[in-house]
């Protein structure tokens, strides 16, 4: 299947020649389980093994979507190659809003239904007696008291900081489609220094979190929805800023036309997901 | 005693097992008379539409008429069903005005039993499997209620409402008895409820039916219903011997919810 | 299998040996892995079932201890559902839907290759648990909360295992969604795609949809042993049962993923050997979409004992009746197939009716445990183990016997043995019944699931499953006879190895050469 170079013919699609890439990173993911179950049971040496498949891992990430991105500057990809990469992405943007549902609908769960069944009917009279039940709560047994996350100090920050890195990350694509490189760089550049700042803020909450307000993740429902759900979003910020930089790079590497640059695109989906699943937490988790 | 109910639920002992075996009946007759008619159509097809019998194949893809119809007449018939499982389950769920109310806590594995509310109040004991060990490893005869014994069953008035209050210490176990129509998961931390009223005097015999580890399958329900006087006399004894300070069975350990707290983070 | 070794390799340095199935992009290779994976999957967890019965053949304990009998029980679970049959699906997905829609390959056909080799390394976590200290899990393959936070290290790599799967099938189900949506020849409409394209398109979205829900609901499972959180735990204001409310959200349409496809494969055959269009095309296609939305809708039939308020068990109770609708659509559609029709059985076709026939007893035990009041009974006993391996069993691995039937000529070049493809049809069809159908009785009559020993009454019936269960064990080494033999020689196959089938793959060569369809083929 030698591609020719340049657009393909409509009905042709290109397939890869054979990779080593998936191999390596299903050891990756072999050693990144074991490792971790050995771990989390006491043995140090799971460790190492969990470290080595995240090395294996990022080795594997990079050497794959290298390949990917040599392939797509090569013009290998066409129309329909590229359509595909978008229902992909899609879909896969779609899984990941299906995984922090799961989170979401616990806290739901938890704030609508089992902290009230606690603190009433039988199980307030007979178990719990004295449990008054109002969110934010450890639970009933809970011994250890926090002080919740307030809202209107840096978690509204982070909401201006994330909507402000949307609003540079479309400029910067607006850049892009014009042809105007440097603001694409610029742009780009701006909502990756957000997003570290958005992270640094909020390694600087959970600090705070945990010496000041005693509010930890065996802080019953409270700490264990509070920590799950911003920490998940925090890992999906650290990728997201992880891609974008990639993109920058790519940006400077010269890659990218006005109209062929999915890869960009992705990432920008990407981190609009992201943005959006920060406006629920700041709203369900933070304000109300 | 109960005779083994093999093919079918086990008799029923209370107006809600008595419901619920009519309407087991009900749905398998109507889902066989289904199955009948379907397959008989199929079977049909199979034995008659062969090629090697020379059947040649009609064209036919498409009725809207007829594929009306098998969407319409199954929904009527489930309409049918649901009446009467929606009256029995707003019966089951109607726990108001019991006579007597225990508590059956689960543990890890065991039953304690906790008499709340009515004639025995403040009665409480365990109540574990009976069966000796070397029935089960094959070292000695099995017994008639092999697996089916416990050392001190519940006991409970016969004809009145009895409203069993359920909770766990551990993990989630499920308190059943079949005659009785009742299974109702006990789940640590929280207090469920359900309700019987045995029409008969007899023994009657369940089993944790939620997997709760190791011994799962060695934590049987027993319950004996007894006769108003009996059921006075056994309130007395009980009370007697709790009195004396040799109560039938170690009172059970309170449900106490520092246990739970405590599980968390002990992987 | 020998037969498909390429034979053009189109200047690619392929590399050959391990190195091939090791690197490979191509669907075929990578569907014919999935099959063999999933059929080992198969073995294991059918010893697991027969280490199982042997303790179960008598009252009393005597072949393994309570605490491993439920280690088996769930690993049989997890290893059959995640290990054999959603893996054994994807395989012929991978094998057939390219070639239904007339597609080169899969969309993406490198990360096709690390969807399946990200089985293997889920399978070794989760088999190679059992040699930890501990055990493997023994907390059922729903891993109840808090029984699942109070196991051992085997737990976590359960954990990690079905993380790992769900990446897999996150990624599989992307691949085919995008294939069907992107690949499809020009002309190949989707109401002209055959039908397990359709259900596979649709699975695929319920795969993508539920899979993330359970790497949740895993994900807090573990961070409630390890890390101290108290999601599933009343003391700190989170609850056990919201875990079998997030479980079964994914675990109800879970079973759907695993019938679905059976749909497909079984509306590809029937037409076949009936010589005759499907009947009611359409209203398959919007069954099969009502099946799969209505699916959301009914998780907490599974948990009518937990003590629902009123309202929530009548309303899980209407909208699990409800399925029966669409369902029986489909059934009366393939009896109207055969209606009127030029039947011939051979091996796919008796597969293919037998698994209706079945499945509907199935079916039917599904809507009597529907019944909220009737499930109070009857949930966790074996009549619900019968309900779900007339299902699973008779429904979801039958479909897959008929359809490798069916296949085997593509894929091999070769018609696989009538006789012995009969043979095994018939001995899997009455052992499966002399196992199963009695658990029905023992359920009603009140054994327990998930124990090791029982009372004295349930005696003669579970000896009777027993023997039935080695009977079936036994003759699934039959289809490895057929398979070996079919691989290696036998009457050769035509393109069109079944007079009556229908559609692009059977214009291909048998077997289907290495590359086909790089032109994409035009449909009128
Ligand atoms: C392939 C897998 C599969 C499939 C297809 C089904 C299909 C169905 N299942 Fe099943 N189920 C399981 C796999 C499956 N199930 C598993 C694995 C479990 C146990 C999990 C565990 O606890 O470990 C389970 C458990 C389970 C329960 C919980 C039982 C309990 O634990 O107490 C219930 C309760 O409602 C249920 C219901 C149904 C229903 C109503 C259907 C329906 O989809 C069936 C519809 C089909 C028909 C009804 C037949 C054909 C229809 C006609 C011919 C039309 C005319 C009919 C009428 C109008 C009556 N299932
Ligand atoms: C998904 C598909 C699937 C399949 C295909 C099967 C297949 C079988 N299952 Fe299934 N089973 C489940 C899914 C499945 N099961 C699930 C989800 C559960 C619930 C688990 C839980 O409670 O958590 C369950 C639970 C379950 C139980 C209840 C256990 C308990 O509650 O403690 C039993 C008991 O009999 C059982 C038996 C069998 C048998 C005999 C087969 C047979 O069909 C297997 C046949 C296959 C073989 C036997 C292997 C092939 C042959 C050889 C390897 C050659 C050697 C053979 C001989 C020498 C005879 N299963
Ligand atoms: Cu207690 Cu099962
Ligand atoms: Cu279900």
């Amino acid at each position: 299947m030698n591609q020719a170079s340049g657009m393909q013919a409509a009905d042709h699609y290109f397939v890869p020649e054979p990779s080593k890439y998936p191999i390596i990173g299903a050891v990756a993911l072999l050693l990144f389980g074991s490792g971790a179950a050995l771990w989390l049971n006491g043995m140090p040496a799971g460790r190492w093994v969990f470290f080595l498949g995240i090395a294996i891992l990022v080795f594997m990430m990079f050497g794959w979507f290298g390949q990917v991105v040599r392939e797509s500057e090569g013009g290998k990809y066409g129309r329909r190659v590229d359509k595909s990469f978008r229902w992909s992405m899609g879909w896969f943007i779609f899984s990941e809003v299906m995984f922090f549902a799961a989170f979401f609908g616990a806290l739901f769960y938890a704030r609508v239904l089992s902290v009230p069944w606690l603190s009433s009917g039988d199980n307030a009279s007979m178990l719990w007696q004295g449990y008054a039940g109002a969110w934010p709560t450890a639970g009933p047994y809970a011994s250890d008291p926090f002080t919740p996350m307030e809202a209107w100090g840096i978690p509204a920050i982070n909401t201006l900081i994330l909507l402000t890195s949307g609003v540079t990350l479309t400029w910067a694509h607006y850049g892009l489609l014009n042809g105007r490189r440097g603001r694409l760089k610029l742009g780009l550049a701006v909502t990756i220094l957000l997003g570290i700042i958005f992270l640094s803020l909020q390694a600087y909450e959970y600090a705070h979190a945990y010496a000041e307000l005693n509010l930890r993740l065996d802080s019953g429902i409270y700490g264990s929805t509070f920590y799950l759900l911003t920490g998940f979003h925090g890992m999906h910020v650290t990728v997201g800023t992880i891609m974008l930089t990639v993109m920058l790079f790519r940006a400077f590497a010269g890659h990218f036309r006005p109209d062929h640059h999915f890869g960009f695109e992705a990432a920008a989906w990407y981190w609009h997901f992201v943005d959006v699943v920060w406006l629920m937490l700041f709203v369900v988790v933070y304000w109300l | 005693e109960q005779p083994h109910a093999r093919y079918n639920l086990q008799q029923p002992v209370t107006g809600i097992a008595e419901q619920i075996n009519d309407m087991h009946t009900l749905m398998l007759v109507i889902c066989l008379l289904i199955f009948v008619g379907v397959f008989g159509v199929m079977f049909w097809a199979v034995f008659n539409h062969r090629k090697s019998k020379g059947a040649v194949a009609a064209h036919f893809h498409e009725n809207t008429a007829v594929e009306i119809a098998w969407t319409v007449i199954p929904v009527l018939i489930l309409l049918g069903m649901a009446w009467p499982a929606t009256k029995t389950v707003i019966a089951m769920k109607d726990t108001s005005n019991p006579d007597i109310t225990v508590k059956a806590t689960g543990y890890q594995w065991k039953w304690g039993y906790d008499y709340l509310q009515g004639e025995g109040e403040g009665i409480r004991f365990l109540s574990a499997l009976a069966t000796p060990r070397d029935q089960i490893e094959g070292g000695a005869p099995k017994g008639d209620a092999y697996l089916l014994e416990v050392d001190n069953p519940l006991v409970v008035p016969v004809g009145k409402k009895i409203r069993v209050l359920l909770t766990a210490n551990d993990v989630i176990h499920s308190w059943w008895v079949p005659a009785f129509g009742v299974k109702q998961d006990a789940i640590p931390g929280f207090i469920r409820d359900s309700w019987f009223r045995a029409d008969r005097e007899g023994t009657f015999r369940g089993n944790c039916a939620e997997l709760c580890g190791r011994d799962h399958g060695f934590m049987p329900v027993v319950v004996q219903v007894v006769s108003a006087e009996k059921y006075a006399a056994w309130v007395a004894e009980q009370k007697a011997r709790a009195a004396a300070g040799t109560p039938a069975a170690a009172p059970a350990a309170e449900a106490e919810p520092a246990r739970i707290a405590a599980a968390p983070g002990e992987g | 299998m020998a037969a498909v070794i390429p034979d053009h390799l189109h200047g690619h340095h392929a590399p050959g040996g391990v190195m091939r199935w090791l690197t490979t992009t191509n669907h075929k290779d990578i569907g014919t892995m999935y099959m063999v994976f999933s059929f080992i999957m198969f073995l294991s967890g059918g010893v697991m079932a027969l280490t199982i019965r042997a303790e179960l053949f008598q009252p009393g304990l005597q072949v393994v201890q309570p605490e491993f009998f439920n280690q088996l029980t769930t690993m049989h679970g997890l290893v059959m559902v995640f290990g054999a049959i959603m893996p054994a699906f994807v395989g012929f997905a991978n094998w057939m839907i390219p070639l239904m829609i007339g597609a080169s390959d899969m969309a993406f056909a490198r990360m096709n290759n690390w969807s399946f080799w990200l089985l293997p390394p889920a399978a070794i976590l989760l088999i190679g648990s059992f040699f930890v200290p501990g055990g493997a899990t023994a907390a059922g393959w729903t891993l109840y909360a808090p029984l699942s936070v109070q196991m051992g290290m085997g737990m976590d790599l359960a954990i990690f295992a079905i993380h790992i799967m769900g990446v897999s099938s996150i990624m599989g189900a992307i691949n085919i969604i995008v294939t069907v949506l992107n690949m499809r020849a020009p002309g190949m409409t989707m109401m002209k795609m055959p039908l397990f394209c359709w259900t596979w398109l649709i699975t695929a979205y319920l795969l993508i949809a539920v899979m993330p829900v359970l790497a949740g609901a895993v994900t807090m499972v573990l961070a409630d042993r390890h890390f101290g959180t108290s999601f599933f735990n009343a003391a700190g204001g989170g609850d056990p049962v919201m875990y079998q409310h997030i479980f079964w959200f994914f675990g109800h349409p879970e079973v759907y993923i695993m019938i679905l496809p059976a749909f497909g494969i079984v509306s590809q055959i029937i037409p076949a050997f009936s010589r005759k269009p499907l009947f009611g095309y359409a209203s398959m296609v919007y069954a099969t979409a009502s099946i799969a939305i209505l699916s959301f809708a009914v998780w907490a039939h599974h948990m009518f004992a937990t003590g629902m308020p009123a309202a929530g068990q009548l309303f899980f109770m209407y909208a699990t009746m409800l399925i029966a609708v669409p369902t029986g659509v489909k059934v009366f559609n393939w009896v109207a197939t055969m209606w009127r029709g030029a039947l011939s059985f051979e091996p796919p076709m008796l597969w293919a009716t037998g698994f209706i026939f079945v499945f509907t007893m199935g079916g039917f035990t599904g809507l009597i445990c529907a019944i909220a009041p009737i499930d109070i009974q009857v949930q966790d006993t074996y009549y619900v183990v019968a309900h779900f391996h007339y299902v699973l069993v008779a429904g979801s691995l039958f479909s897959l016997f008929a359809g490798a039937y069916y296949w085997l000529p593509k894929w091999t070049g070769h018609m696989p043995s009538e006789a012995l493809g009969k043979l095994h049809f018939w001995c899997s069809m009455v052992f499966f019944n002399i196992t199963f159908f009695p658990m029905h009785f023992l359920g009603l009559a009140g054994m327990p699931r998930r124990i090791p020993d029982y009372a004295l009454q349930f005696a003669d019936f579970n000896a009777m499953a027993s023997v039935g269960a080695f009977g079936f064990g036994l003759s699934q080494l039959i289809f490895i006879v057929v398979v070996v033999k079919c691989i290696r020689g036998g009457e050769r196959a035509a393109a069109r190895s079944w007079d009556g089938a229908e559609g692009l793959e059977w214009t291909v060569p048998s077997p289907a050469p290495y590359h086909t369809f790089e032109e994409a083929p035009v449909v009128r």
